[in-house]
């Protein structure tokens, strides 16, 4: 009989292997159930994991990687914080939502002016509109002592709706023959999130991610902020014992979350989506949640993990169109990985015991 | 084998990085109560887990009246008649008793029958008990009762009792005792683990005495002084902690008229404490577990905000503020529970050091951590207070109950305290680590500090205590001098014992 005995303390090197492990059990998965659908499954697995990165056409998808990756990791990163303290915001799609239609707003209020300063202003905008629709839960949490899961998904829906208006609404292109959707921000030269460096996908969103990694990773590391989040997340009573103010970090943590998903957005609308329309968004708040855990909740686990979920994101749009694999395929295998990861993550704290039942 | 009841023959058991039991053999006669005594640590638990079956041995066996006995789980010992009282009750709060004791049954009767088998045996017995009592309105002697009644129903050959007594006023322990006696005079055979020797002098026949996992001595108790059977326990003499006399300074904290509703729902709120602790004196509060120790902690250290007037620090009114603005004043305190309370269980014990001190002793600068000297800070701990780890990385949780009890107390203690408040800061703790903690503390009270132990262990507090006061439901007795005072006088401050009246309805 198998019996899952607990270690006396939680084991370093498993907590970097189980990611990779849920990876190959996903794969693994994912083939039987491409193989149930009666396709190929190494050809399916190789399509999705495989030629983004090593086949024919890599040099057209790798930028992807970074384009799909930066808002993954940017929002990742901030609902990491609130996670390791036992905060949960599900609702970063909204946030993210919200902060693009802000940082939106105001290069459309501007058009067609032309200054240096109108990204700037768009980011500050971005940040804020998602910091303060992330308020909305924190404060009825802090206030009322309401569920902060509850409030912050349902705002996600709230958000969708504002943006279908705003679409339709006020900020519809006037010059866009009747169609949804604003301006595209790609041909207005002050607010468009232009590449770096071109053909590598690097936009400010990306450098945006890899600065907020480091910020992370020194707050969590290095700063009695972060320690106070640990803290809060392995043992609350002792956090409270310790001094932390849990209705702050609550603020701290959603404020923080919502202001990176905003960002997110913010570049996202301003770079390679260009312009507000009905279908803006594409899930990136809720498939961080599952970079977020991928990663370990560490920046750099957050980071490649970010990486290998726009991995499957692109290979997913491969696999779609030339396998005519259907959508919801892809999205199973995303969720399987947080499926298997959470599994096999049982090992970093237990080990397996074989037993012999004997009988008494 | 004929005559004995159980004989237990050379049972061994090792856990990972250590061998808790190593060829342990004793017997146990008919109708004796047999005491197994030794420090924490010295394999009592993990004894008789094997005896009630909770634990399998790796080597060794068992005979139970003529047969061999391998218990698989804790139903097969009970149904060839061993039964066992945990020091830790498993009772729901929101049932009765009487519900909670079918809750443990496999073909439980009708709640008003076993009502009425209950009220018959507490009547037997003499613990008195109503069945139709809510659980979590009992006191922790009742709540013992309980336990033992649910045992006694299963007409068990052999009552396995550990640590009995912790939880007890003086005056419930001597009812306990006549029940136990009762039983005996009826044949029925108790295992009774404790470290207090003179209980176990007063009650038990024979005495195995467990050292490092090792039978060491077996000894008659009543022939036996109490200091002969400490030091079969403990290998050595035991140093008893000295202090120096000191002259009652000025008034370092005081309590108001503290009044503050507990947390939690079946807490215990405090009512109108008013006390004063003088710098260079120790107070010691006693009182049975769930009188309003823990609230009367947390209030301390700012976990549960009073009013500003409530609390008050070298003259400074402090009932409102937080536990970090406290700390930096100097008020420490350490809570009874380790692990999720007092340290973070996956956190290192670098990290736990911080936890507390990274205020008082700089370990942070605008904000930034310094992790070195944390590490130091840790080492310091470690050293001074032997504790026993591979070192500061280690996670809380992987330590001993007893060394991480070291390690909390001393964290503290090291952080030169004004005011320090502590709940049962040698818990779990052997005799020799015991006697440095109470050590550190009649040092710190030396030096100035005023010091606030809260023990239900009666001893401890009469050997550290100046001042001694009980907690009853939330209120505080009259404080008194502990220099004179008896057993008798400290049962009745600590309210007696519990329940006594509803024997005689």
């Amino acid at each position: 009989m198998l019996t899952l005995e607990k270690r006396p303390q939680p084991s370093k090197a498993l907590s970097y292997i189980t990611p990779v492990l849920a990876v190959i059990v996903t794969m693994i998965a994912g083939g039987l159930l491409f193989a149930a659908l009666g396709k190929d499954p190494i050809v399916a697995i190789r399509t999705i994991f495989w030629e983004p990165l090593f086949g024919e056409f890599a040099s057209y998808y790798r930028p992807q990687l970074l384009v799909k990756g930066g808002p993954l990791i940017l929002i990742a990163l901030g609902l990491s914080l609130g996670f390791r303290a036992g905060i949960w915001n599900i609702g970063a799609e909204g946030q993210y939502i919200i902060g693009a239609i802000c940082g939106a707003g105001v290069a459309l209020a501007f058009y067609p002016l032309e200054a240096w300063y109108i990204f700037p202003l768009m980011v500050i905008a971005g940040a804020l509109g998602g910091w303060a629709w992330a308020m909305i839960p924190a404060l009825l949490k802090v206030k009322f002592g309401t569920n902060e899961i509850l409030v912050s998904l349902m705002l996600v829906y709230v958000a969708e709706q504002l943006l279908a208006s705003m679409a339709l609404g006020v900020m519809k292109n006037p010059q866009g023959y009747g169609f949804p959707g604003s301006r595209n921000l790609q041909q207005y030269p002050s607010a468009f999130n232009n590449e770096l460096i071109a053909g590598t996908g690097m936009h400010w969103g990306v450098a945006a991610a890899f600065i907020a990694a480091i910020f992370s990773y020194v707050l969590l590391n290095r700063h009695i902020l972060g320690f106070q989040i640990r803290l809060t997340g392995e043992a609350p009573r002792a956090a409270r014992f310790s001094g932390v103010k849990p209705a702050r970090l609550v603020l701290i943590c959603m404020g923080s979350a919502g202001a990176l998903a905003g960002l997110a957005g913010m570049f996202e609308v301003a770079g390679p989506s260009g312009q507000i329309s009905i279908n803006f968004n594409v899930g990136y708040g809720f498939t961080a949640i599952i970079v977020a855990f991928l990663g370990r909740l560490h920046p750099v686990g957050i980071i490649f993990a970010g990486l290998l979920m726009a991995l499957t994101y692109i290979g997913g749009d491969a696999a779609q169109s030339r396998l005519q694999l259907p959508a919801a395929a892809i999205q199973m295998v995303q969720g399987m990985l947080l499926f298997f990861l959470l599994a096999v993550d049982v090992l970093t704290n237990y080990r397996i015991k074989l037993t012999k039942r004997e009988v008494a | 084998m004929t005559g004995k009841l159980l004989s237990i023959r050379g049972l061994t058991k090792a856990y990972p990085g250590v061998v808790a039991n190593s060829d342990v053999s004793f017997e146990i006669e008919p109708g004796e109560v047999h005491a197994l005594l030794g420090e924490n640590g010295a394999g009592k638990s993990t004894l008789v887990k094997m005896i009630y079956g909770l634990v399998k041995p790796d080597s060794g066996d068992m005979v139970l009246q003529g047969r061999e006995y391998t218990p698989a789980e804790p139903q097969a010992a009970r149904a060839a008649g061993v039964a066992m009282v945990f020091q830790h009750f498993s009772l729901f709060d929101a049932l009765n008793v009487a519900e909670n004791v079918a809750l443990g049954m496999a073909n439980p009767p009708k709640t008003s029958e076993l009502a009425a088998k209950i009220t018959s045996v507490s009547e037997q017995y003499g613990l008195p008990l109503d069945p139709w009592k809510i659980v979590g309105d009992l006191s922790a002697g009742e709540r013992q009762r309980v336990e033992i009644i649910r045992c006694l129903l299963q007409d068990p050959k052999l009552l396995i009792m550990d640590e009995p007594t912790s939880v007890l006023t003086p005056q419930e322990v001597e009812i306990l005792f006549a029940t136990l006696r009762k039983l005996k005079a009826e044949g029925t055979s108790i295992l009774y683990i404790s470290h207090k020797l003179e209980e176990i002098r007063a009650l038990c026949d024979e005495a195995t005495i467990l050292r490092l996992g090792k039978k060491v001595a077996t000894c008659t108790p009543r022939e036996t002084t109490a200091a002969q059977m400490a030091e079969l326990m403990v290998g050595s003499e035991l140093h008893r902690p000295e202090r120096a006399v000191t002259v009652p300074g000025a008034v370092r904290l005081a309590l108001r008229g503290l009044s503050v509703k507990s947390p939690g729902q079946f807490g215990t709120s405090l009512k109108d404490i008013s006390l004063e602790v003088r710098a260079g004196e120790v107070l010691g509060l006693a009182g049975v577990a769930g009188n309003g120790q823990d609230e009367l902690l947390a209030a301390l250290a700012g976990e549960i905000l009073a009013k500003p007037g409530m609390v008050v620090l070298d003259g400074t009114e402090i009932g409102a503020k937080g536990p970090g603005v406290r700390r930096k004043m100097g008020l420490l305190t350490g809570p009874e529970e380790r692990l999720g309370h007092a340290a973070a269980p996956n956190m290192s014990l670098t990290e736990n050091a911080l936890l507390t001190g990274a205020e008082r002793e700089g370990l942070m600068q605008n904000g930034f951590l310094k992790w070195g000297k944390a590490k130091s800070f840790a080492e310091a701990i470690i050293k001074r207070f032997d504790v026993r780890t591979p070192g500061p990385e280690t996670a809380a949780r992987a330590l001993s109950g007893g060394n991480l009890q070291k390690f909390v107390i001393g964290r503290e203690v090291m952080q030169r305290p004004d005011v320090l408040v502590v709940n049962q800061p040698t818990w779990g703790v052997d005799a020799s680590a015991a006697a440095v903690i109470r050590q550190a503390l009649l040092d710190l009270a030396v030096g100035g500090a005023a010091i606030v132990v809260i023990s239900q262990d009666l001893d401890e507090l009469m050997e550290v205590a100046d001042n001694f006061a009980a907690l009853n439901e939330g209120r505080l007795s009259e404080i008194r001098p502990a220099k004179g005072l008896s057993m008798e006088e400290i049962g009745l401050m600590m309210g007696g014992a519990h329940g006594l009246e509803v024997a005689h309805v």
